[in-house]
């Protein structure tokens, strides 16, 4: 179709043209609706993925970098055996792909269960009948969410401080009303080695770091749980309870059998996002522990930060990242997987 | 309004009160903490000694923060400012372009919108820590060389901005689409029907029904710019262009003895305040606004 098509047309008579352009008007919008943004993802998201794959198996370094400089060279899975094999630990010291990759796992799946349930309680709690000042408490809950959570690691990591923070102190204040001398609140939270409980994972012993950025991760995550649980427990018809009362159920028959299946639908959603959330927590890894002590609390988003930004290793790091995209691909099946498990569970 | 219902006996009813305020006290205490050493007159280079409430109040690390918050030449104001360049930017690309997309996948159907928007989710599922190599990389190759503006792309706030938006606007794309797929479609029926256009419809219809997630959407991406951390820290170099994020993890210290106490939590309370009020405005919004967890 040309354009000398256009003018021609009679009034009564639309030419086919006009009539090609009038019938593909949604299609065509369609797609000019979608062209500026896959235009820019296009350049600046999914060409970087397609080149980051095929850096992964060059040995692409700082020596690349400059214009002009020699392309690097073809080295074939050699990047991924390193990661795979535990070789890239002549280079970095303590690196581990399979322990890191475990310590993730427990790092997420030993959290979000502690947000949930402790998300759930306080809902119930809030929800109360008959309970006063609940704004006021809704309003102070909201307070973790509400701050980005870059404060809220490093401030916490000023908290751990061994010598200058407030929990090292705070526990040398309470520790002084029995007696107990300042000097064993000295707690080297971030660094100490010695595996605080031997039998949780004997095979692989979680450091004292783990525990404090666990005890920060549920100041942090428990108050999304309860304003999700607190608006699925406002739906839950009240006769239901009532009913149940007057059959003789007990308060705890009823948390069980009514509360706890109601919240469900709600709750798996908001689980899936705090899995995913948790398990990429940079933010809190990195600017608490650091992933120490010897890279023991290192997740993979920052071991793929540490091998781009402080080795500049770019071939390594792009096959790492190949690595972390399909972790996380297999993690997404996984919370989909649940999500359509406990959608079939009717109530 | 009073509390309709049963009355709480009194034995349970101080019994909630007294664990909703320990809650209450675990949730504020770091921040109190903060606020207290942020206030102190003494302006403790090492707290030794753990005091809620500082003896007497002053600004003055607040004072320092805003003239001086690290050891390079550069004020709060000029770290706000490249702060405020890339939180702006990606906010305003993010929504603007996300819109147009979302409205394309939520209400035509065409061939490869699925194969499309299984795209958009697979990047989604990336965090940017995982596009880092090859974005430097590419990044650093392009000289800008135009007239007064010469620069390295990848050692520039435009290049932090982009690589920013590359993985802000897949998410921009799918919260809104997510949003746009629970507007009833029988307003636009009745307008199609009086022969309304495809752009009528977006800017008449859908436009003004998506206000609130074009709110939240426009927040999470100012959020993420305002907090941004791993790209600028990877990619800036020159302290003129550094962000107050970066300058708060500067000021963290990396031994204790280091951190300026005071200024750190001055430093944190001001890089927070924006966002948190923000958050708190919004926040009647923001439940329904983000609909990521969705996925349909």
């Amino acid at each position: 179709m040309t354009s000398e098509a256009i003018p021609i047309a009679s009034p009564g008579q639309p030419s086919p043209f006009q009539r090609w352009w009038r019938r593909t008007t949604r299609k065509r919008a369609a797609y000019a609706y979608l062209i500026p943004a896959f235009l820019v993802m296009a350049i600046i998201t999914f060409y970087p993925i397609a080149y980051q794959f095929w850096m992964s198996f060059t040995d692409y370094d700082i020596g690349n970098l400059r214009v002009g400089s020699e392309a690097p060279a073809w080295v074939g899975f050699k990047n991924y055996l390193d990661i795979f094999s535990g070789d890239l630990s002549r280079l970095i010291p303590n690196f581990s792909f399979w322990r890191t990759l475990a310590f993730n796992l427990v790092w997420t799946f030993t959290n979000v269960p502690v947000h949930i349930v402790i998300g759930v309680l306080i809902a119930v709690l809030l929800n109360t009948e008959g309970l006063r000042f609940k704004r006021f408490y809704r309003a102070i809950y909201v307070l973790p969410i509400i701050l980005p959570t870059l404060v809220i690691a490093t401030g916490w990591r000023n908290m751990y401080d061994a010598n200058y923070g407030a929990i090292n102190q705070s526990l040398a204040a309470i520790g002084g009303l029995f007696n107990i001398p300042a000097g064993v609140f000295r707690i080297r939270w971030f660094q100490s080695l010695s595996p605080p409980f031997k039998w949780f994972l004997p095979g692989m012993p979680l450091p004292l770091s783990y525990y404090a950025m666990l005890i920060a991760n549920i100041w942090l995550g428990w108050p999304f749980m309860t304003i999700v649980a607190t608006g699925a427990l406002q739906s839950i018809p009240k006769d239901l309870y009532e009913a149940a009362s007057i059959d003789g159920a007990s308060p705890r028959q009823q948390f069980w059998n009514i509360t706890v299946p109601l919240l469900r639908p709600a709750m798996v959603p908001a689980a899936v996002y705090g899995i995913t959330l948790t398990f990429n927590l940079f933010n809190f890894i990195y600017f608490m522990s650091g992933g120490g002590p010897l890279r023991q609390t290192d997740i993979l988003v920052t071991t793929a930060f540490n091998l781009v930004n402080a080795q500049r290793l770019y071939g390594m790091a792009a096959a790492f990242s190949v690595i972390v995209f399909i972790v996380l691909g297999a993690l997404t099946l996984f919370t989909n997987w649940m999500t359509r498990a406990t959608e079939r569970y009717d109530i | 309004m009073r509390e309709s219902g049963k009355k709480l006996p009194l034995g349970k009813q101080l019994l909630y009160q007294a664990l909703a305020l320990l809650i209450a006290f675990t949730v504020i205490f770091p921040v109190l903490w903060l606020v207290s050493l942020s206030l102190d007159p003494r302006d403790i280079a090492r707290p030794t000694e753990f005091r809620l409430i500082p003896p007497g109040l002053s600004l003055d690390a607040y004072r320092r923060v805003l003239d001086r918050p690290t050891a390079n030449p550069v004020t709060f104001t000029e770290l706000a400012l490249n702060q405020l360049k890339l939180a702006g930017g990606v906010c305003v690309l993010s929504v603007l372009l996300g819109i147009f997309a979302a409205y394309s996948f939520s209400r035509f159907e065409y061939k490869g919108r699925a194969g499309l928007m299984l795209s958009v989710l697979t990047v989604l599922i990336l965090p940017s820590v995982a596009t880092l190599a090859p974005l430097f990389v590419m990044l650093n190759r392009i000289n800008i060389d135009f007239g007064p503006l010469q620069f390295n792309l990848r050692n520039s706030l435009w290049g932090v901005g982009l690589a920013l938006t590359s993985s802000q606007l897949p998410f921009a794309i799918w919260n809104l689409k997510g949003y746009l797929d629970t507007i009833p479609r029988e307003l636009e029926e009745a307008a199609l029907i009086d022969g309304a256009s495809p752009n009528q419809l977006f800017f008449k219809i859908i436009m003004p029904m998506a206000t609130p997630v074009l709110a939240v959407t426009a927040f999470f991406g100012f959020n993420a710019g305002w907090t941004e951390f791993v790209t600028s820290w990877m990619f800036l170099s020159d302290p003129k262009d550094f962000t107050l994020a970066m300058s708060l993890w500067n000021m963290t210290g990396q031994w204790s003895g280091d951190t300026p106490w005071s200024a750190f939590a001055a430093m944190a309370l001001m890089v927070a305040a924006p966002v948190a009020i923000v958050y708190l405005l919004l926040q009647k919004y923001i439940v329904s606004g983000l609909t990521i967890g969705s996925v349909k």
